[in-house]
């Protein structure tokens, strides 16, 4: 079998001779890009040339910290790695012109420092001990937003594709699979189920064809850790896919990648064709006799198809609705033939186990769940973006940590976790250890591992109307619960939010929720009532306030609001007088002013005109 | 049906042929060809759907029960703009609602539709755009814009109303 250590020693010594050179990396995943990235990268490039400056300029994936994006790192050669984060073009031409022309760091700018194997420079925070990094444990994003994603030789540099020569030159199949399962590696797509053992079915399944599957339809909204990795570190995916291939003895692969997701069907496309290139994917791998091609299959935006069922009807070509299991895919899949299906972080952790052993990767983690587990944080956060922790960590953590707690000074109300599936988990519970079985107690889910985190401002029966809506448009229509169900379930909530909630609504409810959960056809249904039945559990007091008071606390659902004139604040300025549409405020200039309830339409258009913040809901 | 337009149609359905030719063989073929035919036309026409259905000879029927189902297929013509506005859970604790607000009023769009009449832009709410540290995000045909406000996105609209697009990428809202 040919071995890439040749490759490896050629592409290090070309990254040795790199390192050499000053180098300018710029973040340009999505988030990078949404953030202005383009801009910095333009404005840089034109400040170099016109200033004679001589350095490398190099785009990376996302380095988990989006709160800080624009991201602009600059190495010096012999010095550490400075993070300069927020930018705008105008800063980058500034941080260009002192770090590189008179080598001055630009103390402004700079979010932090790598110090590993240097002199650390005074004044500027080490990264690793940056409260957003010290308590992570980077596996599956060890490379995301440090390599530049479209170029196989910087993914090989870095033990790329160690893995798959291990395994061809010295495991069998049965072999690998016992390690995989001795990692006790579970998947990271939601349902938590054992890899090794999915990975085992497939591989006992008599067939001359089989098929590789990869769910990159991250469809839970708040959730982009796959983005990241698909954008980011796309060979460490191909890599896992073709372990996979190996062990349960396949040669076809399919990643199904949502089509809001343009920039990874890129990078994964150049990816596939990289790693063909050099004999690592395709016909006789590094002479091993073992063939694996990938395909792309873009999906069509449909919410369902993140079920494994669904998503191969999918690929098929057909309407991507589920069915039922058994048989399972592992017996009968894409095509009528065995599969194995996984997502993408779980993929990812694939080579990183094989290369630093099971032992290695089931030393993180609790007693039911190994390793590390990827967590987009968003929502009312200080610090948004992916931190990957070891499994275990406490919520408190993660929130408060990590992401820093609670923009603007305001009160922590909920966390919702697992997407639209999962549940919220409010103040008392936040040390809930975060591992699969736990959340499940709580009435929520790890899911794909999507953090959205509320204030005081959130209303939780708007948000679980918000989700039903969701899951309602979603739903696929084929099994009558969750067709039906969810639609009357927001029927109830629709009108409890408007004000016409009646006192039997939490029975009915509570009702039709059991009942979806037990009697939908996939996880879909099974799922969908779970916002509702989290927030009746933990923050009931809010439903009650709605229906028996016709009162919104946190003033967001529209009908149950009374604007209200602070009479002490009001100067009379006339200004709310004159853009109230509906002529609803009172009053003579000069003198405080007030609100016809009976006539205002509750636009909220007199509080934005207000300078005084005389104007509030109550 | 005015008829000034032939020619240009020739043209397309010339590229649909071709696209039949490559898939004529490929099994789960049809979403890959409904994207590809929807890249050129800007929707599934109906004499396309009818052609596709000749030649890989799937019955219409088939292929209009898949456009249906996914989000991504359109059976009306779409406006030269597609504005995709995410409706996920970040963006709506982060005031998504308000900029989907702005966005209908500036458009002109009334409830139920997302097409202005001039056929310059189509608005697309959509789950979740995968930049949810970014929120509120909207995606402008393939730029991408975030940390939205209300009053930012009539100056963005701006930019493509005109005919020159050079202004790309996501500028970095004010944020």
């Amino acid at each position: 079998m040919r071995s890439l250590n040749e490759q490896r020693m050629m592409v290090q010594k070309k990254q040795d001779e790199q390192d050499k050179r000053i180098k300018i990396v710029i973040g340009l995943g999505t988030c990078g890009i949404a953030a202005g990235g383009n801009k910095i990268w333009e404005a840089v490039e034109s400040e170099l040339a016109l200033q004679g400056l001589q350095a490398d300029m190099v785009s990376t994936g996302c380095i988990g910290m989006c709160y800080a994006e624009p991201i602009m790192e600059v190495f010096v050669p012999g010095e550490p790695r400075v993070i300069y984060g927020n930018l705008t073009p105008e800063q980058a031409i500034e941080v260009v012109d002192l770090h590189l022309g008179k080598s001055e760091i630009c103390l402004d700018y700079a979010i932090a420092q790598d110090p590993r194997g240097f002199e650390p420079i005074p004044y500027i925070p080490d990264l690793f001990q940056t409260p957003f990094y010290e308590k992570q444990t980077k596996t599956v994003l060890g490379r995301c937003g440090m390599i530049d994603p479209d170029n196989i030789e910087d993914y090989i540099a870095r033990d790329g594709y160690v893995a798959l020569e291990k395994v061809l030159s010295t495991f069998g199949p049965i072999e690998l699979i016992e390690e995989i399962k001795n990692s006790d590696l579970r998947g990271r797509g939601g349902g938590g189920f054992p890899t090794g053992r999915k990975w085992e079915a497939a591989y006992q399944s008599q067939s001359d064809k089989k098929y590789v599957v990869c769910n990159a339809d991250e469809g839970d909204p708040g959730a982009f850790m796959d983005r990241s990795v698909l954008e980011g570190d796309p060979h460490s995916l191909l890599e896992g896919m073709a372990i996979c291939g190996y062990a349960i003895g396949a040669d076809e692969g399919y990643i199904y990648v949502r089509a809001e997701y343009p920039l990874a069907i890129k990078r994964l496309k150049k990816a596939i064709s990289d790693a063909e290139a050099m004999g690592i994917l395709g016909k006789n791998i590094l002479d091993s006799g073992f063939d694996f091609t990938i395909h792309i299959t873009a999906g069509a935006g449909a919410f369902v198809c993140g079920e494994e069922t669904a998503l191969l009807h999918s690929i098929e070509g057909k309407r991507g609705m589920p069915r039922v299991r058994p048989p399972y895919p592992a017996q009968s899949g894409l095509w009528g033939q065995p599969t194995n299906i996984n997502n993408v972080e779980t993929y990812a952790n694939i080579a990183s186990i094989v290369r630093r052993g099971a032992g290695w990767f089931a030393s993180m983690g609790t007693e039911n769940s190994k390793g590390s587990k990827v967590f987009a944080l968003t929502g009312k956060v200080k610090r948004t973006g992916l931190a990957e922790v070891p499994i275990g960590i406490s919520l408190r953590e993660i929130v408060f940590d990590i992401a820093g707690g609670i923009q603007d000074n305001k009160q922590y109300k909920a966390v919702q976790i697992g997407g639209p599936s999962g549940g919220c988990i409010p103040e008392s519970l936040l040390d809930t250890p975060v591992d699969y079985d736990s959340l499940l107690e709580l009435g929520a889910m790890m899911g794909s591992g999507g953090l959205v985190v509320m204030d005081e401002s959130t209303c939780m029966v708007d948000l679980a109307r918000y989700f039903l809506t969701f899951t309602q448009e979603e739903s696929c229509g084929k099994c009558t619960p969750c067709r039906e169900g969810t639609k009357r379930m927001l029927e109830i909530l629709q009108r409890i939010c408007e004000g016409d909630g009646k006192p039997e609504d939490i029975d009915t409810l509570e009702r039709l929720a059991r009942v979806i959960k037990s009697t939908s056809l996939c996880g879909l249904g099974q799922s969908a009532p779970n916002p509702v039945l989290a927030t009746l559990k933990y923050f009931r007091s809010e439903y009650e306030a709605h229906i028996y008071d016709k009162r919104c606390l946190a003033g967001v659902c529209k009908n149950l609001l009374l604007f209200k004139i602070d009479q002490e604040k009001c100067k009379g300025c006339t200004l709310c007088k004159n853009v109230c549409p509906v002529d609803a405020i009172k009053g003579e200039r000069k003198k405080p002013h007030y609100i016809d309830e009976e006539k205002c339409i509750r636009c909220g258009t007199c509080i934005s005109k207000c300078t005084f913040d005389a104007i509030y809901r109550g | 049906m005015c008829s000034c337009g032939e020619e240009v149609k020739d043209a397309r359905y010339e590229m649909l042929e071709s696209i039949l030719d490559n898939y004529r063989e490929t099994t789960g073929k049809l979403i890959p060809v409904l994207q590809e035919t929807q890249e050129i036309f800007g929707y599934l026409p109906q004499d396309a759907i009818r052609e596709i259905s000749r030649v890989l000879r799937i019955p219409a029927s088939e292929i209009y029960g898949v456009a249906t189902f996914y989000g991504q297929f359109h059976l009306k013509p779409r406006g030269k703009n597609i504005i995709k506005i995410c409706t996920g859970t970040a963006c709506h604790v982060r005031g998504g609602g308000k900029v989907l607000e702005a966005l209908r009023e500036s458009l002109g769009l009334k409830d139920g539709v997302n097409t202005t009449d001039d056929l310059q832009f189509t608005l697309d709410p959509v789950a979740c755009l995968g930049a949810c540290g970014m929120a509120p995000v909207m995606m402008v045909n393939d730029d991408v814009y975030g940390r939205l406000e209300p009053k930012d996105v009539a100056i963005i609209l701006e930019r493509y109303k005109t005919e020159e697009t050079e202004e790309k990428g996501g500028q970095g809202c004010v944020a």
